[in-house]
Order: C-alpha cells, then structure tokens, then sequence
C-alpha cells in the first residue's frame, strides 16, 4: 500500500461487535489497494456529511447495453477534483448465478481472483434482484473483468429497462416441498430472454422468481413482474410413521392449536380414529391408536401450513406443477403490488411443460413491450387497462380462481353477457 | 488506426447448477422425504432412498472481500465437502454427509467470526440494499445499518426462540429494494426535493421527470431565463421518485430524511394470505454509524412480539390477534394521523366493521 489510510473513526464504530463486518473486510483490502483506501475515505464522508456520492454514468462492455451499475464519483473539492479521486471510478458488475446459488469452492476461488487482480476485491453474494455483484472495477478493467468472469462460464446480469436477473430457491436440490424443477425452469425462461437481459429496451424492468412451493422463499409474490410458485392438484400425503412421531414429541395441545386451529380454510380436522373417513379428496392419517387428522383436499388452498409445522407427516401430493401469478412490485409509482393469479396450474415436469412456460413468459413480455407506458411496470399497466384486457390479449382463459371475490359494484356494460356465456359453456363441451 | 479486436461476449446466460450441486443434493435432486433441525442453523434432510445431509447455516456480511470467500472456501474445503450455497439472505450453507461433521464445522465457523444460525423460528439476516457504498440515490447507508442491528440481534440469529420466523429488511429510499419484511426499515422523506435550477435542463428528461411523480405535482418551468422545472410543494408527498431520473432535484437531506418502521410483510401463502407491511413509527433520526434509536425501536417491536405472539404467528398474524391500538399500546408507539391511508384503495384499510377490541 503506498497511500496512508484516510482517519475513519464513524467506520471504524462498525468494526466492533460480534456480526462480520464489511469494514474489517474493505481495510484488510485496502491493505493492498489504494483504490479501497479512497473507497473508505469516501464512504467516511458520506458517514460525516450523511450524503451518498455516486452518480450513474454510461460504462458497459463490448456486444452488452446493460449490465453494468456505472459509478463515478461526485465528492470532489472546490476545484472540482475528486476528494477520493483512487476511488472516483467504483463500477459493478451484476453476474447471474447458478438456479438456487449453489457453488463450489473451486468457482468461488476463480471468482474471488478475478476480482482482485480487476476490481476493488469486493463481491456481494447476493445482490437484492439475485445478482452477484461484483462491486467496484474502474473503466478501464471493467471489460477485462468480464471477460475472465465470462470465461468462468458466467454470465452479466440484467440493468436497467430489461428482462432482470432472476432467483430460484434451494428446491428440488435440497427440500422435500418442491413442487417442480426450479432450476430448470428458470433456467429455460431466463436464458430464453438473453436479448432482452443485455440489450434494455423494454418500457421498464421485468423479473422473473421461482419459488418451489407456497412458502414463496424467493419472495416472488411481491417482487416479480412474473412469479412461478409451486403447488399440486391431488391430496396431501401422509405419512404415519412421522405422524406418531411428531405426536408423541409435541402433544395434543400442540396439534390442535398449532396445527388444526390454524388451517386458514378449516380443511383440516382432529377426529377419533373411528370417525376416520375416506373418499377420493380427503387425506387422513393415525397419530396415535385413538386419534388421527382428516383433511378435506377440495377445501384446502394449499398454503403449507399444516406441512411446515408437520414436515414429513404431510407433504404435498404427486401431482406437482405451478400457479403463474403476475404484476408484483414494490412502491413507485402507483404503490405495492402483488401478483395476482393469472394460470391456476400448469404441470412442469417435462420439456415441453417448460416450453409452455417460456412460452407464457414471451406473450406477456411482447404484449407488456407493446402496451406498457415507459417506466410502467406489468402489473401498473394491468391495473391501467384491466385485467381482462390483458387475459383476451394473451389468449388466456378466465378462471374464478383470478379473484378473491366477483365484482362488487354494478358499474360495467354488460351486453356481452348472451354470448360470453355461450362462449364458456362451449368450451367446457371442449373440455 | 485499427481498432483493437474485442474479444466477443458468449451469451451463456445463467449456468447450469448441477455442475455446482453437492453430490449428496445431486443424487437426490427432487427426492427429499423431510427435515428437521437437530439444533439451531442446522438442517437435516432426508432422503426417500434413505440418505441423509445436514447443511451448517451461517450468517456473513454479505459485502464480502475477497479474503472472506476464501476463508469461507478453506472452511468449506476443510471442514465442509467442498460445496456451498447461499440464502436469499446472504447467509451462506455448508453441506456435509455425516453428523459427525457438523460440530468441527460449526466451532470453526464461530472460531472465525460467522454466527451460526438463522433457521426456523430465528430472526435471519436482514435483506439489504447497497446505500452509501455504491448507490447513486440512497438516503442512507445499508451495509452499516445492518451490522449494527445484527449486533444487537445476533443472539435471536443463534436461537429458535421467536413464535414463527422474522424476517427484517433495510431500504435506502422508498423504491425500497429491500422489500416486504416482518419489520422493515426504509428512509422517509419529509421536504419535497431541493432543486438546482442551473443544471436541470442539461441533466434531466424534463417531460420523463414530469411523468414519474405520482401526485402530478412536477410542472416544467422557466427558472432564471433556464428551462428547469418546479414542485408544487402542496402537493408533493417528497417520495424521491423524480431525484433518480433528475439528480439536481436533490431529496435527500442529512437532517430531514428520515426513517419509518413498517411491520407485518409476509411473502409467504402460509395461513393468510401474502400480506403488504404497515407503517407504524416514523420521525427517526439518521444517525450513523450505529442508528441506536432505528435499532431501539426495531428491538422493542420484536420482544413485544416474542413476548406476546403464540406458537406459529407471524408478527402479521400477532397483530391480527390483538389488533392494532394493542399494538400501538403494547410498544408504545404513537398512533398518528400520518398513519391513516390516504392513497388510492386506502378504504380497504379503514375499518368498516364494528369489530372493537376493549
């Protein structure tokens, strides 16, 4: 290190303490790094004056239009010369990551040299859109870094008004609740949008999240344009031997408060072994000799309750597949928005299962390029135009499960209504 | 002059993660049976045909430098079977095929300063944005933000003692990268933008500023001879949507930007359904580098709620037990005017019902 570390007494706070600290790691960089020693000089400014410092900027790399986060410095002197000026460049490269963020150390070695012989030596695991993140390369190295990354057989990220990286959860490879592929369904979807990732030129972001069951652990509901959540059509399974088990360990009082008074939709009763029933919708299973729960599958809604409290004991049925919901988002501009559903179920089993979904994926993403507002997202344009508008123009069916309830008010014309319901009982005779 | 060549991008997309999968995972992709946790930050899964793994859970910093990967590779390597993957949190999972691996790994992921935990009913890493460090429109920092909470946290990230799992995130502005949490912490404006008249028109897509603000009360205007553009302030609502496209209209502001406490995100389907957080404390100073009082608030919502919440209840589900003035009553928050909804849809948060709880 040539250049005398800048006083950071506000960071130096953020050393102390039992959590692991980014600070330790940006000086143990900064050891070898005047680029980092200016980094934390400039990071202590925005600690001392609570000001951030970056402005954006146009820095890419050769065939791609997005994703780079460029970041040149604003904290500059009277002259209008960096303060920090080792750190005046501080670019990142989003990098998509493997479905379900597994590595091995071999790759995260690679990447981890790449990193310190082009950047700052400072990698995010994960960025909030699923990105690894690659903070901090000037102009200049910007391109050589990709290239060694690109190399490792990865990929950028998107940025910008494109098709954004997207998340899977752990999944099939390490969950017992997986209701489809996840990676391989995400990895069909995004890698068919690779145009759309690198070449922004869409009227705002899209995203795409894979959850692979109900729980929706990649968050999708609420943060992706498109949300694949896994789910099935049969009977939940049961299994006796974890059943007793978990009976003996946790008890009645458990069972029924925790378990049967929580089911949101009563599908799920404590009954005498006697009173057991069966029939082709209803799951039961023993607990004890005298004791055994009973659920009715056609009232369930599938929202895994029961199975996250009883794992193994239940688990959903054989006939897996997802509901596509679409339209999440966060604040700007209209306020929150979750998805809504837009396919009750489709199966993902197979190639041609993930080609529908891909398919899906280009219809709703061709119609949002053509009918979205610039910076509207999906489900903004849905709310502009109605859902219905939406569902005729991708030929999708409706379905009541679309709703939480029918309309409530009597404010639409209605001399459709002859024809839309010979329409339906016409497809039904199809069906 | 001849251009140098330029070595052409193979667009490979997301790669395929099988080549990164534990062999154990691998073999059993799609074939897990059930798990249970023998202790916190530990997951034991088992497979149909009988095989089992434990995954070793535990929390980073999640802006690592390159020595943090490497340290976390030779743990890997050395303790672990060479294989790892990340949360959605940042916490990182090693995975083993015996239990007889698991404490050596868990004493040497303590040893070197990774708290193990963040599973089941923990309160898990907080998701985060990238604040001071690398944002261009953050009110805040994010990084620091979180190391001083998880400090103080880190003891409910190494235990399974709250009702049902909390998830906490941070956000440096309203956009709100952070997203949906049990409770979250995001900067709130409260003075519409300042703004710099002499550089707007070279700077900024006027007519692209004037559409992004949600209230219309961005008009363009002619200030000092130089097309800029004005707020009305009546109608602003300081929400910072026009500083990212037109950065002279400055929003942020050491003093006057503040922070909001919301509660009871959920993403999951789990009960009711997905639930969008509320805002229930505001005002609160950005007081780097630690935000004691962001922390001291944060801290008194969770232990009301690990106090008062039953088994399985989310802070969501909790509230909609008690009900709100409990909840204002019981963390002595104040209950302000500012927290009647009064944007669009805002009835269906009004109470049209007799339901009163005395």
């Amino acid at each position: 290190m040539a250049k005398e570390m800048h006083k950071t007494p506000n960071l130096d706070a953020l050393e102390s303490g039992p959590w692991p600290s980014f600070v330790t790691g940006l000086k143990r960089l900064a050891k070898d790094k005047d680029y980092v020693v200016d980094l934390l000089g400039q990071l202590e400014h925005s600690y001392v004056t609570r000001k951030g410092y970056w402005k954006g900027g146009t820095v890419g790399v050769f065939g791609y239009g997005g994703g780079v986060i460029p970041r040149f410095t604003e904290a500059k002197d009277e002259n209008g010369k960096p303060m920090f000026p080792a750190a005046a460049e501080f670019h990142t490269l989003r990098v998509m990551p493997p479905a379900g963020m597994h590595y091995n150390t071999d790759v995260l070695r690679k990447m981890a040299d790449v990193w310190e012989k082009h950047g700052s030596g400072l990698i995010a695991f994960h960025g909030q859109s699923g990105d690894i993140m690659f903070q901090g390369a000037k102009t200049d190295n910007v391109q050589g870094a990709f290239d060694a990354i690109n190399e490792l057989g990865f990929d950028l990220g998107g940025a910008g008004p494109a098709v954004r990286t997207s998340m899977s959860c752990v999944g099939a490879a390490r969950c017992e609740q997986s209701c489809y592929d996840e990676g391989r369904a995400h990895r069909a979807v995004i890698n068919t949008f690779l145009d759309d990732i690198h070449r922004p030129s869409l009227p705002y972001k899209f995203k795409f999240k894979f959850s692979g069951c109900p729980n929706d652990c990649m968050n999708s509901i609420q943060r992706a344009d498109m949300a694949v959540i896994g789910t099935w059509r049969d009977n939940i399974r049961t299994d006796e031997t974890l059943a007793r088990k978990w009976f003996a360990k946790h008890g009645m009082n458990e069972l029924v408060n925790d378990v049967v008074a929580r089911c949101p939709t009563k599908a799920i009763r404590l009954k005498e072994v006697k009173d057991l029933k069966a029939g082709d919708s209803v799951s039961t299973v023993k607990l004890s000799d005298t004791h055994g729960l009973e659920i009715e599958n056609h009232d369930c809604v599938r929202c895994m309750h029961c199975i996250n409290v009883m794992t193994g004991a239940l688990a959903p049925g054989k006939d897996k597949g997802a509901t596509v919901l679409v339209g999440g988002k966060r604040t700007l501009k209209i306020g929150d928005l979750m998805g809504t559903v837009v396919v009750p179920f489709m199966k993902l089993e197979t190639d041609e299962d993930r080609e529908k979904l891909v398919e899906l994926g280009q219809k709703i993403i061709d119609f949002f390029a053509e009918n979205a507002l610039e910076h509207e997202r999906t489900g903004e344009m849905i709310e502009r135009i109605g859902l219905v508008n939406f569902l005729e123009a991708l030929e999708i069916p409706i379905d009541a499960n679309m709703v939480s309830a029918p309309r409530t008010n009597p404010y639409v014309r209605m001399d459709g209504w002859d024809e839309e319901v010979a329409k339906m009982k016409a497809a039904k005779q199809v069906a | 002059m001849a251009q140098a060549q330029m070595r052409r991008a193979i667009e490979s997309g997301v790669p395929d993660n099988q080549q990164y999968l534990h062999p154990l995972l691998k073999k059993n992709y799609g074939d897990w049976r059930y798990h249970d946790r023998p202790r916190p930050g530990v997951l034991h899964h088992v497979a149909h045909g009988g095989d089992e793994v434990w995954t070793v859970r535990a929390g980073t910093q999640r802006q690592m430098d390159v020595h943090t990967v490497r340290r976390l590779c030779d743990i890997a390597d050395q303790y672990a079977e060479g294989h790892v993957r990340f949360t959605i949190r940042s916490n990182i999972e090693f995975m083993v095929s015996s239990e007889a691996k698991v404490a050596p790994l868990i004493a040497e992921l303590e040893k070197s300063g990774f708290p193990v935990g963040g599973t089941g009913n923990s309160v898990s890493m907080i998701a985060h944005t990238q604040g001071w460090l690398h944002c261009d429109i953050p009110g805040t920092d994010a990084s620091g933000a979180v190391k001083a909470l998880m400090d103080e946290l880190i003891d409910e990230f190494r235990k399974e003692e709250m009702p049902n799992r909390v998830h906490l995130s941070t956000s440096c502005c309203e956009i709100n990268c952070g997203g949906q949490a049990d409770i979250a912490i995001i900067i709130q404006h409260t003075k519409p933008p300042k703004i710099n008249h002499d550089l707007v028109a070279n700077v900024c897509e006027r007519p692209a500023v004037v559409a992004r603000c949600p209230v219309a009360a961005i008009r363009p205007a002619l200030v000092n001879g130089k097309p800029s553009l004005e707020v009305d302030e009546k109608k602003c609502i300081c929400c910072g949507a026009c500083y990212p496209p037109c950065p002279p209209m400055q929003i942020n502001d050491p003093e006057h930007s503040k922070f909001a406490i919301w509660v009871g995100g959920k993403n999951s389907n789990a009960r009711a359904k997905p639930t969008f957080m509320k805002m229930v404390a505001a005002g609160i100073p950005n007081n780097p580098p630690r935000w004691p009082e962001v922390s001291e608030i944060v801290k008194r919502i969770l232990y009301v709620y690990k106090e008062d919440a039953r088994p399985w209840e989310r802070l969501s589900d909790w509230v909609d037990r008690i009900g709100w003035p409990r909840f204002f009553e019981r963390t002595g928050l104040p209950f302000t005017k500012y927290l009647i909804d009064d944007w669009r849809g805002a009835r269906v948060n009004l109470n049209a019902s007799t339901h009163i709880r005395f």
